[in-house]
């Protein structure tokens, strides 16, 4: 029997003294349990909408490999009982790209951080997104580097306080959704973990949809981005996000003025093109008829 | 948005798994029906089980996938 | 008439490359242009689709090579090509391999470095970076390619070794190999060993994908998608692949059994070409095309009287140490030759301990060390 730090999946979970039987259970490398986040960091409520989402679809366990970077978000990996890849900072989806582009039949699944897909691996996410390859990517936006104790990110708010910014944020942040689209992703959307229901419906379309597509999370960090931020704690910037968010559709109705300190969630843009490993099949498929009528040598 | 399927009459069994519970207070503090509340370390415990409407967000707004509703 | 072979070809080190490693059954390729290595990709692209493998062009050097991490994982044989400055972009993810044990060729075109440096002059000046290139201790192997033949199976090679013993491999070529052409006979399948990676004999439940017997052991690997449900991971790990940071006495074995896994090795993965070395009073060390030099210097030696040798190591990395040792105790002298300033030299230096005299040929100009240079060294050490 080889030395483990924890018995994964097997031995008490916490759940047996409860009575309680969570439907998740079967998703979970339960012995990874309790995970690392801090009391009321939004990850975990990203990652339970996602578990959902995937629930519903009712998909195969086993066909499903699930990518992250580094990062507090990425560690999700770890606890997700399915072939997982924990790689490095920024890479989650060249990694992923490389999995589907070899095997395109495995749903191909990436969840990562602000940090890592904005900043480091900014090129992989407009490149996925060019190539409107089919993989899903969820973003687990908090707004800050946690893993390494509250640096500001691409997406910080113009004039949000970080460690690095001491002084309030100048930078300019990036909209991540828009940035996906214009790359040519073909289904984006965005949801906040205080909107989990909504969130969890947006995953699963995207989870179904063919092509690139790319879910935004809004997380909240309440131990680094909360605490310099005057939002003091989970409930706070839960509530925060409640007041902030306006639904795409509402917002049609809504002058503009009263939009400009909002964020849009929902389905943001969808639409349809040639996805990547399908091209390549008929590249292949085109190719080998050609070997067969002569025109190539093989 | 949220459907709120009230099942009248029916008290559901909410289980907390105190292992994985980081008393963070999403739960006490979100519910609409102020279902929860908190002994003197901050654990959340379950006072009002029959004012539930099931709404389920505790459920799904619990980080720590600790909280679970159960029943009919 | 002569019969027609159709393996007989007039082709460039580059190209060989590419013939060698779909003969090993490499299927997947991830690039990035960059000179002098881009005919590898140019090639791949048309050849791939033909035998239902995938080429694909990333973006950057990154993704290629996690890109070819990826592939492996789902149990495809992958490679990538690249030269001096996309070697260095991919030294963080070559570590991601190298510690979770994924296998997978990287070819580097040497060329005249650092930085952009001289991008169509041939060099041998990553030889350190190829074995020290990531951050942390590490196992790789590096083999070096002194022909057009060798190309061809010196990537089989490469292949070979990386799936047996789950670990990145180099392919360290240089600008002259690569674009240089020669007539060759490149061997059939029937003549070629092909190794696969060893895939677990348990079910899924009892898999354990970092689990060994011996303390310098290979595990088995499983592939994504079979049922196994297992997780890779850069962070320290234990058996069951997960995450084991705050453990030192894990920590200790695992790294220690990643570098004993290579360098434990090193008499087996010695592959050293010696010609005339028996009686010689001077060996000189040469490997690449610099060896092809050294080769025609030690031939004029020998005309004219001299009684030398030549030493040709086709793996680099691991260092051949003992086998210079043993060279070093019956010999007086040895001639390091390379495209660098000493990179090799002082890894024979270290090996030799002092029983032999150690000289350096040494020329970083850009252009390839000749045979009169070499022959001069030889006259004036002998």
């Amino acid at each position: 029997m080889p030395t483990l730090t924890r018995q994964v999946s097997r031995g008490e979970t916490g759940w047996e003294e409860t009575g309680g039987k969570p439907g998740l259970l079967g998703y979970l490398r339960t012995g990874m349990m309790p995970h690392l986040w801090c009391p009321g960091c939004g990850h975990g409520i990203i990652m339970g909408a996602f578990l959902r989402a995937f629930d519903r679809l009712g998909w195969d366990q086993d066909e499903t490999i699930i990518v992250s970077g580094i990062g507090c978000s990425s560690r999700v990996t770890g606890y997700l009982d399915f072939d997982t890849l924990h790689t490095t900072h920024g890479r989650a989806l060249a990694f992923a790209t490389g999995v589907k582009l070899a095997n395109p039949k495995l749903n191909v699944i990436v969840l990562a951080g602000d940090g890592d897909l904005a900043a480091i691996g900014g090129n992989h996410l407009i490149h996925a997104a060019r190539r409107n390859i089919n993989i899903t990517t969820i973003c687990f936006n908090n707004n800050i580097y946690g893993m390494t104790s509250g640096q500001f990110s691409p997406v910080s708010p113009t004039g949000s306080w970080a460690t690095t910014t001491p002084y309030g944020s100048i930078d300019r942040p990036f909209d991540l959704c828009e940035l996906v689209r214009a790359a040519g992703g073909t289904y984006v959307a965005r949801g906040t973990a205080y909107h989990v229901r909504s969130l969890t419906g947006l995953i699963e379309k995207a989870l179904k949809h063919k092509g690139f597509s790319f879910v935004e999370a809004l997380s909240q960090c309440p131990t680094y981005f909360g605490r310099r931020n005057q939002l003091h704690n989970a409930v706070d910037m839960l509530l925060w996000q409640k007041e902030h968010a306006v639904n795409v559709r509402a917002a049609t109705r809504m002058d503009p003025e009263d939009l400009r300190d909002k964020i849009l969630i929902g389905e943001l843009y969808r639409s349809e093109a040639p996805e990547y490993t399908e091209e390549y099949a008929r590249i292949r498929e085109q190719v080998r008829q050609k070997a067969r009528e002569g025109d190539l040598v093989q | 948005m949220a459907q709120v399927k009230k099942k009248q009459g029916k008290v559901p069994g909410i289980f907390i798994n105190r292992r994985w519970c980081k008393r963070c207070g999403i739960c006490v503090e979100l519910c609409p029906k102020k279902v929860f509340t908190t002994d003197t370390l901050g654990n959340p415990v379950v006072k009002r089980p029959e004012s539930c409407v099931w709404c389920e967000l505790c459920e799904l707004r619990c980080p720590d996938l600790a909280l679970k509703l159960e029943g009919e | 008439m002569a019969r027609v072979n159709t393996r007989t070809r007039f082709i460039q080190g580059n190209e060989a490359c590419t013939e060698g490693a779909l003969a090993a059954g490499m299927r997947f390729f991830a690039g990035y242009p960059i000179t002098p290595s881009t005919e590898i990709a140019e090639i791949l692209a048309e050849r791939l689709p033909r035998v239902g493998g995938t080429f694909v062009q990333m973006e950057d050097e990154i993704s290629s090579m996690a890109a070819v991490i990826g592939a492996s994982l789902t149990g495809v044989k992958a490679m990538t090509a690249t030269s001096g400055p996309g070697f260095s972009l991919k030294q963080e993810n070559i570590g991601f391999a190298a510690f979770t044990e994924v296998p997978c060729v990287i070819v580097n075109v040497q060329r005249k470095g650092p930085s952009t440096g001289m991008p169509t002059s041939p060099a041998q000046g990553d030889v350190m970076q190829a074995r020290w290139g990531t951050h942390g201790d590490h196992p790789v192997i590096a083999l070096t390619p002194f022909s057009v033949l060798e190309a061809f199976t010196l990537t089989v090679e490469a292949f070979n070794l990386a799936e047996k013993y789950r670990v990145p491999v180099i392919l360290l070529m240089d600008e002259v190999i690569a674009h240089m052409r020669e007539r060759v006979e490149l061997p059939g399948p029937e003549d070629l060993e092909i190794v696969d990676r060893r895939k677990p004999a348990v079910k899924p439940g009892e898999y354990y994908p970092y689990d060994v017997e011996e303390e310098d052991g290979v595990p088995p690997m499983a592939v994504f998608g079979e049922g196994y449900r297992f997780h890779v991971t850069g962070l320290y790990h234990d058996a069951m692949g997960y995450p084991a940071t705050g453990n030192p006495r894990l920590a200790d074995q695992l790294i220690r059994r990643l570098v004993r896994k290579i360098e434990g090795r090193v008499e087996e993965l010695t592959m050293v070409d010696e010609v005339q070395t028996e009686d010689a009073k001077v060996v000189v060390v040469a490997y690449g095309s610099v060896a092809r030099s050294a080769a025609r210097a030690v031939r004029l030696a020998r005309e004219e009287g001299y009684r030398v040798g030549l030493f040709r190591p086709k793996i680099i990395w691991p260092f051949p140490a003992p086998r210079v040792r043993k060279l070093a105790a019956r010999v007086e002298g040895l001639i390091v030759t390379e495209m660098n300033m000493g990179q090799v030299f002082r890894e024979v230096e270290r090996a030799v301990q002092g029983m032999a005299k150690v000289d350096l040929v040494s020329r970083v100009d850009g252009e390839l060390i000749t045979p009169v240079e070499v022959l001069t060294a030889i006259k004036e050490v002998y």
